[in-house]
């Protein structure tokens, strides 16, 4: 053993069953720790639904489209400033709802689904994401979409609701024994499809109205907190999809359109606060709350123009819907930190890959003069 | 004059409150890049800590400038004392490039650095998606890498306290010794 000693500079009067011990309690804490460090990352836990899955399976329904978006992949980058009505300042500290208060805002229209392709159909879903660009560096970014209530409750549902709901190759819709499969299981999302569904689709995304869905907090100077659920309310009266307007036209109709009325003049929005009472279910995203609640607006978003995606703008931003300034917190929806996760994934993934330009090009302006 | 066998109390201090919150880091981002309902929780813990890592590790070099580390004993092998100095230049310089990267990467990207409260970070590099990825595919490397120094820095740690007792760990220790090393060799 004097070999051993010699080797790990123990002192020669160190019995060689106790050097032995001790190396192995020196093994033993170095495997503990690296046994915990594994138990933590999630090596030993392989069943378990991460961020990297959940855009796995966006890939896995939608097939490969790198550099977009794994889901709202179609989109249109725009520009405009919210101004505050003042109706927000009691209920929250948050600087951009103080009266008067301007704020530039950047931010995104899009198609639901991971296809950057797709034909404009009336039936997906519609979404405006922004980017309000606060003093001092905060920002508040928001993703809403016009739906009236979100399809799932959890993001395990989320992510069979996928798979369940992926179109058949042969009939172009998902496969109705899988779909009622995952219905049966979730009576909350079956429940949420037939609101989906009746929902009135409107002429475009210009008088869309787009819902938070999930629940946020507001947060006062006084500490008062308030559960709410926003919307922005086109100012525009909405007029319901021409039963034409989707077959004949190009496969971008909802997109120029939008264009088009941006290049004419500004298309204006109210962000309307449904103030939640006791009771209201905030963690819940599948069931609306009652009609009767209160609502605050609490001011007008302008959108004044729209850039095709292109480096640096909407294309190379997160609309991580927990990017928040101090005044509007998260609720405890499951869903929202679940939403921050697979959009952090996707963006690292999109991040890192070669890029091809949107679909949505944008027409010139007409009169190249202008 | 005479080096002390021990660190002096702040780097002591530093040491062992930067032992912590280090480790508790690598087990936050390890545990956030794999949640969904604690993500959020998560990544708002690690930005914060991370700078405060980041000025940590500064006042630490500041402190070693002014009181040298008392010597390595002087029957150390060779090979043993420059890995001593190799993995502590290591550390350091990965205590130093953790917060840096990842507070570049978020800059890369057009995150927020949100700390606490309303105080955010300025961005210190200019928007790039390409620059975010490869920042982000580095910042876990290096983390693997720290982790594997601090497992060979454990372990070299607990062969001088249990085995070599040679007064190395000890002059670290956040207790006194209750006596001195008896294989502690006078400085030669």
């Amino acid at each position: 053993m004097s070999l051993l000693n010699d080797l790990t500079g123990a002192p020669p009067g160190l019995p060689p069953h106790a050097l032995l011990l001790r190396l192995a309690a020196i093994g033993a804490v170095l495997a503990g720790t690296t046994c915990g460090f594994a138990y933590v990352g999630g090596w030993l836990s392989p069943g378990a639904l991460t961020p990297a899955r959940v855009i796995d399976r966006f890939e896995q329904v939608n097939g490969p489209h790198p550099g977009f978006r794994r889901n709202h992949a179609k989109g249109l980058c725009v520009e405009g400033r919210f101004a505050a009505s003042g109706a927000g300042a009691a209920l929250s500290k948050a600087g951009l709802f103080a009266a008067g208060r301007v704020t530039p805002v950047a931010g995104r229209l899009a198609l639901a689904g991971g296809q950057p392709y797709a034909a404009d159909a009336e039936a997906t879903v519609r979404s405006l994401a922004l980017r309000f660009t606060l003093p001092d560096g905060e920002e508040w970014r928001t993703g809403m979409n016009d739906i009236p209530v979100f399809p799932v409750r959890t993001p395990e549902a989320f992510y069979e609701q996928l798979l369940a709901a992926k179109p058949d190759l042969a009939t172009g819709k998902p496969d109705p024994a899988r779909l009622n499969g995952f219905f049966a299981a979730h009576p909350e999302s079956a429940k949420a499809a037939a609101l989906i569904k009746a929902r009135t689709v409107t002429a475009g995304f210009a008088d869309s109205t787009y819902r938070s869905l999930n629940a946020f907090r507001l947060v006062a100077a006084d500490g008062r907190d308030t559960p709410v659920r926003f919307a922005f309310v086109p100012e525009r009266a909405p007029s319901p999809e021409t039963a034409g307007q989707a077959v004949q036209q190009d496969k971008n109709y909802l997109f120029d359109a939008l264009a088009a009325e941006l290049r004419q003049d500004a298309l204006r929005w109210h962000l309307v606060a449904t103030l939640g009472r006791p009771g209201d279910p905030t963690a819940d995203a599948t069931q609306p709350w009652p009609a009767d609640r209160e609502t605050a607006d609490l001011g007008t978003l302008a959108l004044t123009g729209s850039t095709p995606e292109a480096p640096g703008n909407c294309r190379d931003v997160n609309f991580d819907p927990l990017v928040l300034p101090l005044g509007i917190a998260p609720s405890d929806d499951p869903l929202l930190s679940a939403r921050s996760a697979a959009y952090s994934q996707s963006f690292t993934r999109r991040a890192g890959e070669d890029k091809t330009p949107s679909a949505v090009a944008g027409a010139p302006p007409h009169g190249a003069a202008l | 004059m005479t080096p002390s066998p021990r660190f002096n109390l702040p780097a002591r201090l530093l040491h062992w409150s930067m032992a912590a919150l280090i480790l508790a880091m690598l087990l936050i981002g390890v545990a956030m890049v794999t949640s969904l309902a604690d993500y959020h929780a998560l990544v708002s813990l690690h930005r914060p800590l991370g700078i405060l890592i980041l000025v940590l590790a500064l006042l630490r070099l500041a402190n070693r400038r002014r009181h040298a580390p008392p010597p390595l004993p002087a029957d150390l092998p060779m090979w043993q004392r420059r890995a001593a100095h190799a993995s502590h230049v290591a550390l350091y310089a990965l205590m130093l490039a953790m917060p840096l990267v990842g507070w570049a990467m978020l800059s890369a990207a057009r995150y927020p650095v949100a700390l606490a409260g309303p105080l955010v970070l300025p961005p210190i590099l200019p928007q790039s998606p390409v620059l975010y990825a490869g920042l982000r595919s580095v910042h876990t490397v290096l983390a693997y890498a720290l982790f594997g120094l601090i497992l060979a820095h454990l372990g070299a740690a607990l062969l001088h306290a249990l085995i070599r007792q040679d007064g190395v760990f000890s002059s670290m220790a956040p207790w006194r010794p209750r006596r001195a090393a008896p294989t502690l060799r006078p400085e030669g």
